[in-house]
């Protein structure tokens, strides 16, 4: 269905005024920034913690600053592992990807004037950002943060302090800013799937939308349907915490030789249901994004169409679904059914294959290209190497026997680390290089992106492939240091060399962040159509006008991927293109 | 056609790329190979199961990681901008069913495969003589519990359990089965060569029971009882570490297994009998 942007009736004058301009904004790409901000800031706070992780691990004597004595206790380690999954998984990988370049560019590639629910819109950031205030506090209650993961397994989670430090104000804080943010991206979800569906230009059928818009579109619904699953567990476990209620905690617990007795009957076991029902859908939330990134730079930056498109949307939507189908195998030594844990692995080796197929797609995409390696594509192709990566390492996970041995060891450190941590990063930072001209009307350095890009790609690769080999090793995870079990020491100089890589590649971000400031205001101006490339944001001003297309509604002609196109001298044909003019200046 | 802004064709860059690509894909495949760090021994038949699975999944997983990376370096470098024009295609559909159906084959039949150990740990039970050992983890410790000669466990409660008078899994006086329980506190004996049906409970939170040789890893969850079943045929002296989040001192959460000969067991036992009189 295809229906202008005028039907829709969204239109909302130019704002006047700071406020209503830079804070309490109802334009998509002023909340796309400020989403961008946040994960920005969010991003940095998150490596500053696994810094101070990575420096505890490798070095444990050694005294550290804004620590009492000097020195972290393993306590204040956990909360540093809770907190930096937590805000990076949720304050990074599910609002810049989705929120913050989706919500910028998923109007403006369709052809819309803005989202569906500008309103709506404006209150999911504002409600994100009390979310991170929220989870942030935690750090400042007198226990401190939460020790039991960002995966807060009850009853660790669930019983309050007498489990341990932090288990007290601090997880119900974590809690309740976890449910905040559930209530965000249900909002941002309907915003994306009614804009996706309804506000299409004239001509945008389906099979003409780019991929990065049939990304941020299944990654909506997948959001729609997990994050209401995540935010009933909050509230569960909230209740559990506060109202007596024993969802998640069964009766006779033991602490310190006295008897829990208010709490009877519950499974810890359904909260394990819940959250990973939620968090397997979660992790391809994070990644789709990316995957929609990389096909649109590889094809632009090849000067080349992507490689069996259709396949490529059947891949998206498969992955999707699939990715509700396969929760279970988080929990193959949970204590659930091995019968289930059997279906489950099935199914897990089955959504392999539409990975499997975007990959080989890839690969298609560019032979026989003529690729520019500009810092966009560089970061596009690094995406590539790093999803086969840890990808690959998935085979060995979904298979419960031999998840017997590596569940909870280094191997799925560096598994979902290199899915998630890096490649979906890299997916951020190659839209980052790509859309920083039409965000910002200025170009960012090239050089420095180059650099940027090398001593990441690097960087990332000598932090997370020796975890494998730690896992293999049955290194644990979670562990605040190797003195307690015997036969870690020996895996000790792994750490040590983890950690220096560690610093030299967060140091290389500074490299990002230089740019990132610097060319806001220095970097050489942008033009409309700096890349050459083919959809409907550069056929606009860097940055656009307020309404993204001045008042005109465009009319799509033809597909995003138009490269190359045999009888042309251009070598790419826009997607709004009148095909009159085509045959003229072409 | 006009092409604006820098020339981005640059075959420094590609080559610098594949070389990386190439080295990157070398060392990893090297030190696998080599097994700088590698699984301790294996001591049970599923153990050795295991590694066979493990070997052929790194086999095929290993193919796919070195033709992927070079692909994507050969690509890199082979088709760098050259001033020359870009092949157009859009597709291929024969390819796209080709590598749909193979990597569906090959993923499905290696996890088919693998379901044969898994059976075996899982879906049957312990046969009827394994020796039954309960296992009862605690923040931040192990307590080992044997039958006795009657060979039958006493009913616990948990207003019973008191680590200070020496009743850390909390026996009921009350039961005569629990009068010849010995409960070993941070070592596991286990007899070589005969099966074993291990009973795994937790008295607080979730905790991890893995021990590398037996390649076996099992949450134990409060409010459950989960059994493990193994026969470990390798005497030696092996460490359980906890394998699930369990608090602060989950790092150092550990116990000993001692897998010892038939006469060796009987001797640990009687000590045992002995210190629990």
């Amino acid at each position: 269905m295809v229906t202008t942007a005028e039907a829709g009736g969204h239109v909302h004058s130019a704002p006047t005024g700071f406020i209503r301009k830079y804070i309490f904004s109802l334009d998509h790409k002023v909340i796309g920034i400020q989403y961008l901000l946040l994960a920005l800031f969010s991003v940095f706070l998150g490596m500053a913690l696994s810094l101070l992780m990575r420096i505890h691990l490798a070095w444990p004597a050694h005294k550290l600053p804004f620590f009492s004595g000097g020195l972290m206790t393993p306590e204040q380690y956990l909360a540093l592992v809770t907190m930096h999954g937590s805000i990076m998984v949720f304050m990074v990988l599910t609002t810049a990807p989705q929120s913050g370049f989706g919500n910028y560019f998923l109007p403006i590639q369709i052809g819309a004037e803005d989202m569906a629910f500008p309103t709506l819109n404006m209150l999911s950031f504002w409600t994100t950002f009390v979310s991170l205030a929220v989870m942030a506090s935690a750090f400042f209650v007198p226990e401190g943060a939460p020790i039991s993961g960002w995966t807060a397994y009850p009853p660790l989670s669930a019983v309050g302090e007498q489990s341990g430090p932090g288990q007290g104000a601090g997880q119900t804080l974590w809690v309740i800013g976890v449910a905040i943010f559930c209530a965000a991206s249900l909002m941002g979800a309907l915003n994306f799937i009614t804009t996706t569906v309804d506000l299409r230009a004239k001509g945008m059928s389906l099979l003409r939308l780019p991929l990065t818009v049939w990304a941020w579109f299944v990654t909506a619904v997948l959001g729609l349907l997990a994050f209401g699953v995540l935010l009933a567990a909050c509230v569960l476990l909230l209740l559990d915490r506060t109202a007596g209620t024993s969802f998640f905690i069964p009766g006779g617990l033991v602490f310190t030789d006295q008897v829990l007795i208010s709490h009877k009957g519950g499974s810890p076991l359904l909260w394990q249901h819940l959250f990973w029902f939620f968090g397997h859908p979660e992790v391809y939330i994070a990644i789709l994004p990316g995957m929609g990134v990389a096909s649109h730079l590889l094809s632009t930056f090849a000067r080349k169409p992507v490689f069996g498109y259709k396949a490529m949307v059947i891949a998206i939507c498969g992955i999707g679904f699939l990715g509700f189908c396969v929760w279970g195998h988080h929990m193959f030594v949970s204590g659930m059914s091995p019968y289930s844990a059997f279906a489950f692995s099935l199914l897990t080796m089955t959504i392999g294959v539409p990975s499997a197929i975007k990959t080989f797609n890839w690969l298609g995409t560019l032979w026989g290209g003529r690729i520019q390696f500009t810092s966009a594509m560089l970061f596009a192709l690094g995406f590539v190497s790093l999803f086969v990566t840890g990808g690959l390492s998935g085979l060995f996970l979904a298979q419960p026997t031999l998840d017997l041995y590596l569940h909870d060891t280094y191997f799925v450190v560096a598994h979902f680390h290199l899915i998630m941590g890096v490649a979906a990063i890299f997916g951020i930072f190659g839209a980052m290089y790509f859309w920083y001209p039409k965000m910002f009307g200025r170009m960012l350095n090239e050089g420095l992106g180059n650099l940027h890009f090398w001593l990441t790609f690097v960087g990332v690769y000598a932090i997370f492939m020796p975890m494998h080999y730690l896992g293999i090793a049955g290194h644990e995870r979670r562990y605040a240091d190797t003195t307690g079990v015997g036969y870690l020491a020996k895996l000790q100089p792994v750490h040590v060399f983890i950690t220096i890589a560690a610093i030299i590649t967060v140091a290389g971000q500074l490299v990002f962040l230089f740019n990132f400031l610097h060319s806001m205001k220095s970097g050489k101006k942008a033009e409309v159509n700096p890349w050459n490339a083919t959809t409907l944001e550069w056929t606009v001003s860097s940055p656009p006008p307020f309404d993204n297309f001045g008042g005109k509604h465009p009319h799509v002609y033809r597909g995003p991927y138009e490269f190359g196109v045999a009888g042309h001298t251009a070598d790419f044909i826009p997607q709004n293109l009148e095909p009159e003019k085509v045959s003229e200046a072409h | 056609m006009s092409r604006k802004g820098p020339e981005h064709g640059s075959t420094a860059v590609a080559l610098a790329l594949a070389v990386f690509l190439l080295l990157f894909t070398a060392i990893t495949v090297y030190i696998f190979v080599a097994k700088w760090w590698w699984f301790p021994p294996a001591i049970t038949v599923e153990g050795h199961e295991f590694d066979s699975q493990f070997f052929r999944t790194l086999i095929i997983t290993g193919v796919v990681f070195v033709a992927a990376q070079l692909g994507l370096a050969l690509a890199i470098y082979r088709f760098r901008e050259q001033g020359k024009p870009a092949r157009h295609f859009e597709g291929h559909t024969g390819m796209e069913i080709l590598w749909t159906l193979a990597t569906l084959v090959l993923f499905i039949g290696l996890g088919i495969y693998a379901e044969k150990a898994w059976a075996e740990v899982h879906f049957i039970g312990a046969s009827p003589g394994a020796l039954p050992i309960e296992v009862t983890a605690q923040q931040f410790a192990w307590n080992f519990r044997y039958a006795g000669p009657d060979g039958k466990f006493g009913r616990t409660k948990p207003e019973l359990v008191s680590a200070s008078t020496g009743n850390p899994v909390g026996i009921d006086p009350a039961d005569p089965y629990g009068k010849d329980d010995i409960v070993s506190p941070g070592e596991l004996a286990i007899p070589a060569g005969r099966e074993v049906d291990l009973t795994l409970k937790s008295l607080d939170v979730t905790h991890g029971f893995y021990v590398r040789e037996l390649r076996l890893k099992q949450d134990a969850v409060p409010g459950m009882e989960i059994h493990l079943h193994f026969k470990a045929d390798d005497p030696g002296t092996y460490e359980l570490a906890c394998g699930q989040l369990c608090g602060l001192g989950h790092y150092k959460m550990r116990a000993t297994v001692k897998v010892l000969s038939e006469p060796d067991f009987e001797k640990w036992m009687q000590q045992q009998e002995a210190a629990n009189q």
